[in-house]
């Protein structure tokens, strides 16, 4: 039976119900979010389900909404299932001030890594995780630099402000 | 794997019995800025933490602040061994994401262009394996067949190893006559030269022996590991992303997929050999495809995007649609639709991502690389604990880790 975008979802519902939410398809790619707390639940059924079998973790990354209050940071996970070549984008959000999520390493060896990534560059704390310490940046960094509370450009400048990147 | 410890300590020593040993940041075996802290039993290595980020240059944060054709030179320098591949990869990322259509003759175009990286890449690749076991003959002969690669991008876009080629819509220019007459002079010369480095290693004993069953991986572990590209394919899973979600035509293309049964080094060799020849095949395939466009066809180069393509100079100066469309994109000023999309394509070492966040700004609210070497090089303790040192520093060579990549 081909796997489709419809049937992951009633998957899920019928799984998680109500705490799957915000299913939405851009580019072909099926998204969804949870709460953080069931982070590891989803991925586990994502994983072990033969119907879903997405057992491949293509990337894991942050993202920083700002404006989101109470749901700053959000860590995405893109998954792949290899034999029904479909792929799945699935976030969990946390806040800034308790950015504590659960780490995924312990299901896929290659999230040790990039949940250091992420860690270094966003500050989430994965609970679980073997070894979180920076990765890219230097030990002694005491910020997390692709928060948008650091912009890029040097402040004292007055030619590049947001509004010329469309952002008044 | 059991093995007698080689030095013997009376009892309650403090003293270790393993050797610590540093292997980088620079290292004539690492070929590239990156380290490995290293626990030796005489020869034998007990574990290994890996150091990265020495090259780190933010660019995620940059691209944030970047208009999409800024970023290309950005993803020039992510694996720098195949630079045009990671720019087509951004360039079709951004096509996708803004949903245009481009014309067959440039598909075709791009498909030469990144089926000669790759060339160049595999053979970088395998090239220094060869050197790492002893053999520098192979490295220094190939050198020059990569030098006719080179000669060919500085043709179509006028830089070799950092390339910036191509824009997002098509490529900056027309190939010239002169590219083609190059990219015949690559077609006839190569792939005897390749044959002639495939002899020289392929059921060379010395280097056999060196590489059968080191630096091994179950296919199990390595797709947990989350290896891709040629590292997955030696350990025989057939994934390869110009197959499985076809970019740039590549559906049009007849080619096989070589695989590997056990994952190690020479298996990892024998892949990308393949892989070579496949590209050569490949290619040949796209140029004559691009010889039977006629007429006004044969000259297309780049799709009608007037939005993001920029207008050719002559028009600039004589045509105010031009020169607004000009200013508003050397500016920066084209405001991006809304949403997300992640595309990717088969980068030298494996699937090379991009995850591009928009919230209708000018330049990217989020941009993240999926760096192939960055997610594999994590299994590097499991593929070598126990074995030589000597054997580490071929696995290394063998996985093909581009610093550049490992750390963007």
């Amino acid at each position: 039976m081909a796997l489709s975008n419809e049937t992951i979802q009633n998957n899920l519902i019928e799984k998680f119900g109500d705490q799957v939410l915000n299913f939405s398809t851009a580019s072909g790619i099926l998204s969804f979010e949870s709460s953080k707390e069931i982070n590891l639940k989803v991925l586990q059924y994502l994983y072990e389900e033969p119907s879903l079998a997405f057992t491949f973790l293509t990337d894991l990354c942050g993202v920083n909404y700002p404006d989101n209050l109470g749901a700053e940071l959000v860590v995405v996970y893109h998954l792949h299932n290899f034999s029904e070549n479909i792929r799945l984008r699935y976030s969990v959000s946390t806040s800034i001030n308790e950015t504590a999520v659960f780490t995924a390493s312990k299901l896929f060896e290659s999230a040790n890594w990039m949940e250091r990534e992420t860690y270094d560059f966003f500050g989430i704390n994965f609970i679980g995780h073997p070894n979180l310490k920076r990765i890219l940046n230097v030990d002694e960094m005491d910020y997390f630099p692709l928060r948008k509370e650091y912009p890029l450009e040097d402040q004292t400048r007055i030619d590049k402000d947001d509004e010329m990147f469309g952002r008044g | 794997m059991e093995h007698q410890t080689h030095i013997t300590l009376p009892k309650g020593s403090i003293e270790k019995t393993t050797t610590t040993l540093n292997i980088g940041p620079t290292h004539p075996a690492t070929h590239g800025v990156f380290q490995n802290i290293m626990e030796v039993d005489g020869e034998r290595v007990v574990s290994t933490e890996q150091t990265v980020g020495y090259i780190h240059r933010a660019f995620e944060k940059l691209a944030e602040r970047r208009p999409l054709y800024q970023i290309t030179p950005i993803t020039d320098r992510l694996n720098y061994c195949s630079s045009p591949i990671n720019n087509m990869g951004w360039h079709i990322t951004c096509e996708r994401f803004l949903k245009l259509d481009l014309p067959k003759r440039v598909d075709y175009l791009r498909v030469i262009i990144m089926e000669l990286a790759r060339i160049s890449d595999h053979l970088i690749c395998n090239s220094i394996v060869g050197v790492d076991t002893g053999a520098y003959t192979g490295f220094l002969y190939v050198m020059q067949y990569r030098e006719l690669i080179y000669e060919i991008y500085e043709e179509v876009c006028g830089s070799r190893l950092t390339t910036n080629i191509g824009r997002i819509g098509g490529f900056e220019r027309n190939f010239t006559n002169t590219a083609f007459t190059k990219l015949e002079k690559f077609l006839n010369e190569y792939p005897k030269v390749l044959k002639e480095f495939e002899n020289l290693f392929a059921r060379n004993r010395i280097f056999m022996e060196r590489t059968k069953g080191t630096g091994g991986i179950s296919a199990e572990r390595a797709l947990n590991y989350g290896f891709t590209g040629p590292n997955l394919r030696a350990a025989g899973v057939d994934y390869d992303v110009r197959v499985q979600q076809p970019y740039s035509s590549y559906q049009d293309f007849d080619f096989k997929v070589p695989v590997g049964t056990t994952g190690d080094n020479y298996d990892r060799f024998l892949v990308r050999n393949a892989e070579m020849y496949e590209s050569i095949s490949i290619i040949k395939q796209a140029y004559q495809k691009i010889q039977e466009f006629k007429g006004t066809d044969a000259e297309v180069y780049h799709a009608d995007v007037p939005e993001y393509y920029l207008p050719k100079k002559e028009d600039v100066y004589t045509k105010m649609e031009a020169l607004i469309w000009h200013f508003k994109i050397i500016m920066g000023e084209i405001n991006l639709p809304k949403g997300q999309i992640y595309s990717a394509v088969e980068g030298g070492n494996g699937e090379l991502g991009f995850y591009l966040v928009s919230d209708g700004g000018r330049t990217p609210f989020r941009l993240h690389f999926r760096r192939p070497c960055f997610i594999y090089y994590q299994a590097f303790e499991e593929l070598i604990k126990g074995g030589m040192l000597s054997d580490a520093v071929v696995t290394m060579s063998s996985l093909n880790l581009i610093a550049g990549e490992l750390d963007a």
